[in-house]
């Protein structure tokens, strides 16, 4: 019998304020443990939360951009449970009314349809520290880092829209560039700036009810949960072949073994007894607020996408890479700010640029070549000054430091194209005078044969002049010589 | 010149009579030889002290201090008080030396007040009778086998003791009021949001007030006039403005519409609090103001609700108390489990065992609608009796507490009859309203009684208004502990 999967995502999402979402200690990233936490996000008696405005504005601009109710009356609620990395003993987050309400987001699929998964709801939280159980601690001894203690997250919830792990990758994916075009969130996975819980189940293909789900915690790379996913996924199955049955219960991936393990059932759950929390009054935000927001909204990938047909005559195809990353996209717009060639930065950015970053593992905000330089290449080959051959060279050396901009380059390794007339023509009469046999073989040749015998000359013209010869010119100077001797 | 209230103190420094240094000195003294008696401190800050009343002086000299400068104070041990222990009464903060000022001791501080030291309190303020401090009971200065009340009871007998002329306290359920009826002071509490609650150890936090307890409505006045202050850092902290308090202090009160509750006039009030109180609200109507019968209808539902929703709040409030970050932390703890337990099994007395699990309960899967949330709209009921009970009066007069000062011991057993000590004052807190309570004489057995005004939101002026007019008709408020012999040495002295 066939097997059918629902999966529904939580999806956390560290906003980028500067400041948590409770207390004024800064949320930047990599600072040594425990110096980015003040008396609140350690929970010292008698300190009192205040909410940092910023956060609001990213959530609604977030419930904005998926076409969400916005909550007008927002409440904050204590999630009690013990932990050493949550330091005030309750979490403070939203429960009953969250601050963004049922929305969608489209995902493409590969065949290249389109499914709108629902979204439950979005809610504001703070985040929790970090235990620390590696390092320079006495035996049988962990550490606490505060620092994110109290950075401010959005929690996003979907429906069970998801049929398996390439909607689930798709999805994730879709939120990230979001998230990144609306200035909300950094994006940085590996520091754990959105972080993935799947509920999973399966059922028999056709079935109505819900099989028993597990959740799977905090996933940080899309890797990871297609991972996670199809090993669990494939654990269910398996459990319930054999005529056993799933347990609900949280489970834990480990990207290094690829196993994965139950940390604790629905039995051990806690109860986290939610109730309004009494130090920070509901938040009312009006239609003049909200409108306030709406208007200083970034244009989303899917408006970027067609502004980049109309504006720069891209293809579709083009602008659909181009824009789904807001950081790939701001390269290109600055990149063709600088050079005025849409076109030759479309594909300078999707094929060597893009290239080169991913036989490097790397992302465009890491990319050794900023658009200045890259804008710089493209107006050397644009004003003849260098070949596209010539111009793989300069990128290469810009990308390994050799110099700062395409001009230095070329200058250093004297790579500018020869464009002038007379040292051209100079060039084709030594070779002319060099190829004697081919000459004749030219001469005797049928004349519609002839175009196909400039490349040798063309090749040896190149070639003397390591490359630097304006082909264009060598080509019309070539034509005019052979013609005069035939 | 311990006899002194802080309107005359003002005065005589001023008048040079004695310094600042000086009548620090003399409080400090004082306290050292009579607080074995009452326990009403836990931490007397002598040095620090001195050096502010130093500070005070030099201010004096200049000529413009403000009203509260060089005047000795002394905070209920739950305001955070930098580099000076700040142990709520309890075990578990026996060692809790805060970095930060509450938003209050800031208040005082810039104002030139002089910080005696810390006053004893119930256990993180939940009690009636001070017998839940890890530090031992305070006695009441007028008979020292009774409670001086609870939770701010250091604070009441530390002033009723002449201890210090004014101290801070914090009203959660009458934490202010009921301490100042049994010690024939006057305190204030305050409208939720009025003073800030940055720095004040947080029990119940929607319920939370701090307020003066002093001498008279006067000094109350004064006090307030430097507690009060918006403050960014309390969210619940409200940002209107504030009045002068000293202001409408003689206004008249003719024509004053004073309500009185029947409900605070039924079963449980003793003979001799109702002879008193009503003999003040006789005095009242010489005075022209006029009695309106009214009804809170709700008023019976205010301790069941009070003892869901304060509880419930603490039981959050005091999850960061986990022998982790700062505290009493168990020796030897063998995983985290153990840290927990016992850290909190050593660290927190029974009161507040009791109110943390009763708290826990109430908000619990499948309790939570039938006990937090049905507390809730009650606490909705209360309130509007009183929203409606305004449209038709100025201020709201009973009673503050059914009873004189209890012995020590007498209740401390039952933790219902000690609950009920509160039905008068938990209405206030609930509803958010402020209120105070003054003296209106002796009982037949020589104990302080209370009269208690409620008013409307942020009417603390006329509260103190009203209050102030009726001490300017009658010296209840004058009276004072019949203290022992060590002091009557220093009164010859002074």
């Amino acid at each position: 019998m066939e097997w059918e999967t629902v999966i529904g995502l939580e999806v956390h999402v560290q906003l980028a304020t500067k400041t948590k979402i409770f207390s004024g200690a800064s949320t930047q990233f990599g600072a040594a443990p425990n110096t980015q936490a003040c008396a609140i996000d350690l929970a010292m008696p008698g300190t009192l939360p205040v909410a940092n405005e910023q956060a609001f504005r990213y959530a609604v601009m977030f419930g904005l951009a998926i076409d969400a109710d916005i909550g007008q009356r927002s409440v904050f609620e204590r999630k009690n449970y013990f932990y050493p990395d949550l330091p005030k003993g309750y979490q403070t987050t939203q429960l009953d009314a969250p601050i963004v309400g049922a929305g969608q987001i489209e995902i493409t699929l590969a065949d290249g349809s389109t499914k709108a998964i629902r979204i439950h709801h979005a809610h504001l939280e703070e985040d929790a520290g970090k235990s620390l159980h590696e390092g320079d601690f006495e035996q049988g001894m962990s550490g606490i880092d505060l620092n994110r203690a109290g950075t401010p997250l959005i929690e996003i919830v979907s429906e069970p829209d998801i049929s398996n792990s390439d909607e689930a990758v798709a999805f994730a994916k879709k939120l990230h560039s979001l998230v990144i075009a609306l200035g909300i969130c950094d994006g940085e996975m590996s520091q754990g700036s959105m972080r993935f819980d799947v509920n999973i189940s399966v059922r028999h293909k056709g079935e109505e009810k819900l099989g028993t789900r597990t959740e799977t915690k905090n996933l940080n790379s899309f890797k990871f949960m297609e991972e996670a996913i199809a090993l669990e996924v494939e654990r269910q199955i398996d459990v319930l072949e054999d005529g056993g049955s799933i347990r609900q219960e949280t489970r834990l991936y480990n990207a290094d073994t690829k196993t994965a393990r139950a940390m604790r059932s629905k039995e051990e759950a806690n109860d986290y007894r939610y109730f309004p929390c009494p130090d920070l009054l509901p938040v009312v935000l009006d239609d003049a607020y909200i409108d306030s927001v709406r208007q200083q909204m970034p244009e989303l990938p899917i408006a970027r996408c067609q502004r980049f047909v109309d504006e720069y005559a891209l293809s579709a195809y083009d602008a659909a890479i181009l824009s789904d990353n807001t950081h790939i996209a701001n390269y290109f717009e600055a990149t063709v700010k600088q050079c005025n060639d849409a076109k030759l930065s479309a594909n300078w950015i999707m094929g060597e640029v893009s290239a080169r970053l991913n036989a490097e593992e790397k992302t465009i905000t890491q990319s050794p070549i900023n658009p200045t330089q890259l804008a710089g290449v493209i107006a050397r080959i644009k004003d003849n000054s260098i070949s596209n051959k010539i111009a793989k060279q300069v990128f290469d050396g810009l990308w390994l430091g050799e110099g700062d901009s395409a001009d230095t380059i070329i200058e250093a390794k004297g790579l500018k194209q020869v464009s002038d007339s007379g040292a051209l023509e100079s060039m084709v009469d030594e070779v002319i005078a060099n190829s004697g046999a081919q000459i004749e073989n030219y001469k005797k040749a049928d004349p519609e044969k002839r175009p196909k015998m400039l490349g040798y000359f063309v090749g040896q013209i190149m070639k003397a002049s390591k490359g630097q010869a304006n082909p264009k010119m060598i080509n019309d100077i070539l034509i005019k010589k052979l013609n005069e001797l035939v | 010149m311990h006899h002194y209230t802080i309107a005359e103190l003002m005065k005589s420094l001023r008048n040079k009579e004695f310094s600042s240094v000086e009548l620090t000195q003399h409080y400090l003294e004082r306290i050292k030889q009579l607080d074995s008696q009452f326990n009403s401190y836990i931490t007397v800050s002598s040095e620090q002290a001195l050096l502010s009343a130093q500070q005070a002086d030099q201010a004096l000299a200049k000529g413009n201090a403000s009203d509260l400068c060089g005047i000795p104070i002394a905070h209920k041990d739950l305001f955070c008080t930098q580099g000076t222990l700040t142990s709520c009464g309890s075990k578990m903060l026996s060692n809790f030396v805060p970095p930060y000022n509450a938003t209050i001791v800031e208040n005082l501080a810039n104002a030139g007040a002089v910080s005696l030291g810390k006053t004893n309190m119930d256990e993180f303020a939940m009690g009636s009778s001070n017998e839940s401090s890890f530090y031992g009971a305070s006695k009441n200065p007028w008979n020292i086998d009774c409670v001086p009340g609870g939770s701010s009871g250091g604070s009441a007998a530390a002033v009723a003791a002449q201890l210090a002329v004014a101290t801070t306290g914090s009203d959660t359920g009458g934490s202010i009021r009921q301490p100042a009826s049994f010690c024939g002071l006057t305190g204030l509490k305050p409208t939720y949001g009025r003073v800030s609650r940055w720095g004040m150890v947080a029990y119940a936090s929607s319920l939370d007030q701090a307020g003066p307890i002093a001498r008279t409505a006067e000094d109350a006045a004064i006090m307030l006039n430097a507690m009060a202050s918006f403050d960014d850092k309390d969210s619940t902290s409200v940002d209107i403005e504030k009045s002068d308090y000293k202001a409408s202090l003689n206004d008249s009160i003719k024509g004053l519409r004073i309500g009185v509750p029947e409900e605070y006039f039924q079963d449980g009030l003793d003979n001799d609090v109702a002879t008193l109180v009503n003999a003040a609200l006789a005095e009242y109507e010489k005075m022209g103001a006029t009695l309106h019968p009214i009804s809170l209808p709700h008023t019976h539902l205010a301790i069941p609700a009070y003892y869901v929703i304060a509880p419930a709040e603490a039981s959050a409030n005091l999850s960061r108390f986990d022998g982790v970050r700062y505290g009493h932390r168990c020796d030897d703890p063998k995983d985290l489990m153990d840290l927990y337990k016992r850290s909190r099994e050593e660290g927190f007395g029974d009161e507040v065992k009791r109110r943390i699990l009763v708290g826990a309960y109430a908000l619990s899967a499948g309790y939570y609608d039938a006990y937090y949330r049905k507390a809730q709209q009650v606490r909705r009921l209360i309130k509007q009796d009183f929203v409606d009970a305004f449209t038709q009066v100025d201020v709201i007069a009973g009673p503050v507490v059914p009873n004189p000062a209890f012995g020590i011991g007498e209740k401390s057993t039952n933790p219902v009859s000690m609950y009920l000590e509160d039905i008068y004052t938990l209405p206030t807190n609930l509803a958010g309203l402020c209120g105070i309570s003054l003296p209106c004489g002796l009982s037949s057995d020589n104990k302080p009684v209370g009269l208690q005004l409620t008013g409307n939101y942020f009417a603390e002026a006329k509260l103190l208004n009203v209050a102030h007019q009726f001490q300017q008709h009658t010296d209840h408020h004058k009276k004072t502990a019949p203290i022992s012999n060590a002091s009557n040495k220093l009164n010859s002295n002074q």
